[in-house]
């Protein structure tokens, strides 16, 4: 009999926690409704494709392969970032440059977005800060598989 | 002939109301849940850009269930497959009927019931009807000829039958102290006054009797608490075959047994159309006051005091819903059989020696 009294007493506790989360939240959807200023909104909801939340700082977005000052890539393709790529979504085919410097130029550079795990860990490895995934675009979404892989072109833009 | 077309009139205001607003409480339920987790619930359904907050989503998730592929599985019991979805509906439906909206209302000589139908067994006549709607479940499970559905379809029948003897028995009580099972004749009881002040509602004569009526009506509505024939989370129960418009129709059931059961609460326990100290000719309170309406405004009043008693008990539904998790079917019989059922037993007893004092 206690024991049902108890269950009774939190049975009643549960829907007034519920109750006042109804009313508060009521509360600031009427003042916004009256366009009148609150301290708080009456839902935690961003209202996504026309609010969107700021992309912090150090998130993984997509990559990008930086360039040097005459306009060619950075990338010396010394494999570090095709290598320690865990999804091994990465491919890179070098070409001789003439210049003595430099010696080695990417002909060809793929990142496989559909095995990307957004890892960063070829950011991290890059000894040339040649790639980087601070562009802050987060909708990478395609209606074919072959458009998520992206090429040299893609990635340098 | 203008008394059939009175009652025709009667009868279509009777069903639009009903079912508009079994429309509408879909669109309460994903608002009224939204706000109670701090989200916005539903709000993009949008007729030329205008959104108006959500309302036009019954209208898409109509059009959408109207365009699904209406499947039949080969292995069913065809005929009664497609039958048990429009017996369920029906026999809800039908209960509308002997709801009393209002008083009487007077056009010039003429005298209309705001009620479709006062028969001298009204309360009787819902009970049959809801227990009739039984019959939509145990059809869909059986002839669905799935073992999902096989299984649903016996846990609901099982479940319906052991609340739908906690929902009569919580009754009789109340029947005792308003000696009538005329819908209106217990509304127009309710009217008068205990202690010269206190309406005398049901929940004020039988409070008990309210809280098992309360359990055991959430319960025949087959929801969140007690939806253990349906277990949509999981185990999906009698309507896992059904499909389109046929499964549109089960859930449509279930928002209208949801409004059925809060126009029975509104009926029994609070009153009915009854607002404290209205009387035929305006308010007249306890204290002395009085302040007199005209007869339509009186009307108006009670009508609107209805419509305003169902809104809450809706949504106090829709809050019982999104608050609780779910019975273990033992805990649901025991709550049922061990727990409802003596009590209202005890709830009559207890009844009887005071009325006899």
């Amino acid at each position: 009999m206690i024991k049902a009294l108890g269950y009774f007493s939190e049975l009643i506790r549960g829907s007034i926690i519920t109750t006042r989360h109804f009313v508060v939240n009521m509360y600031f959807h009427t003042l916004k409704l009256f366009r009148i200023k609150a301290q708080r909104k009456g839902a935690v909801t961003t209202q996504y494709p026309e609010e969107r939340v700021e992309i912090a700082h150090r998130h993984r977005s997509l990559h990008r392969l930086m360039k040097r000052e005459d306009g060619k890539p950075r990338c010396v393709v010394c494999m570090l970032c095709a290598t320690v790529c865990p999804s091994e979504c990465i491919y890179v085919e070098a070409a001789e440059d003439p210049d003595p410097e430099v010696q080695k130029y990417p002909s060809t550079f793929t990142i496989d977005l559909t095995r990307c795990c957004f890892c960063g860990f070829c950011v991290e490895a890059c000894p040339e800060d040649a790639i980087r995934m601070d562009t802050n675009e987060v909708e990478i979404a395609e209606y074919s598989r072959e458009d998520l892989i992206y090429d040299l072109d893609k990635l340098t833009r | 002939m203008i008394d059939i077309l009175i009652v025709l009139i009667k009868i279509v205001f009777a069903m639009m109301w009903f079912l508009i607003l079994a429309l509408y409480l879909t669109w309460a339920e994903r608002k009224e849940s939204a706000v109670m987790q701090d989200r916005i619930g539903a709000n993009r359904a949008n007729i030329w850009k205008f959104r108006a907050i959500g309302l036009f989503q019954p209208f898409a998730d109509a059009i959408k269930m109207f365009f699904k592929e209406d499947f039949t599985p080969v292995f069913s019991k065809r005929f009664i497959h497609n039958l048990a979805p429009f017996l369920s509906f029906f026999f809800v439906l039908v209960t509308i009927a002997v709801i009393p909206f209002g008083d009487v209302l007077r056009l010039g000589e003429r005298e209309i019931k705001l009620q479709v139908l006062d028969i001298n067994v009204g309360l009787l006549f819902i009970l049959a009807m809801l227990s009739m709607s039984i019959y939509g479940v145990i059809l869909s499970g059986w002839a669905s000829n799935s073992r999902w559905t096989l299984l649903g379809g016996l846990r609901g029948a099982a479940q319906l039958v052991s609340y739908e003897v906690a929902l009569g028995l919580s009754l009789i009580g109340l029947i005792m102290v308003f000696p009538s099972l005329t819908l209106s004749n217990l509304v127009h009881f309710q009217g008068e006054l205990l202690f010269g002040w206190l309406p005398k509602w049901g929940i004020i004569l039988q409070p008990l009797g309210f809280i098992i009526f309360l359990f055991a009506a959430v319960a025949e509505s087959e929801r969140v608490p007690f939806d253990l024939p349906e277990g949509e989370s999981e185990i999906i129960g009698f309507y896992t075959e059904y499909s389109g418009l046929k499964w549109g129709l089960y859930m449509f059931t279930d928002f209208m047994k949801v409004l059925i059961v809060a126009c029975l609460l509104t009926t029994l326990f609070f009153g009915g159309w009854q607002v404290p100290w209205l009387y035929a000719d305006g308010f007249h309170f306890p204290w002395g006051g009085q302040w007199l309406l005209p007869h339509g405004i009186v009307v108006a009043f009670q009508v609107l005091a209805f419509n305003l008693k169902v809104f809450f008990f809706c949504w106090f539904q829709i809050l019982v819903r999104w608050t609780y998790p779910r019975f273990r079917y033992d805990q649901l019989m025991d709550l049922g059989w061990k727990v409802l059922i003596p009590l209202s037993l005890l709830n009559i007893v207890a009844t009887a020696i005071l009325m006899s004092l």
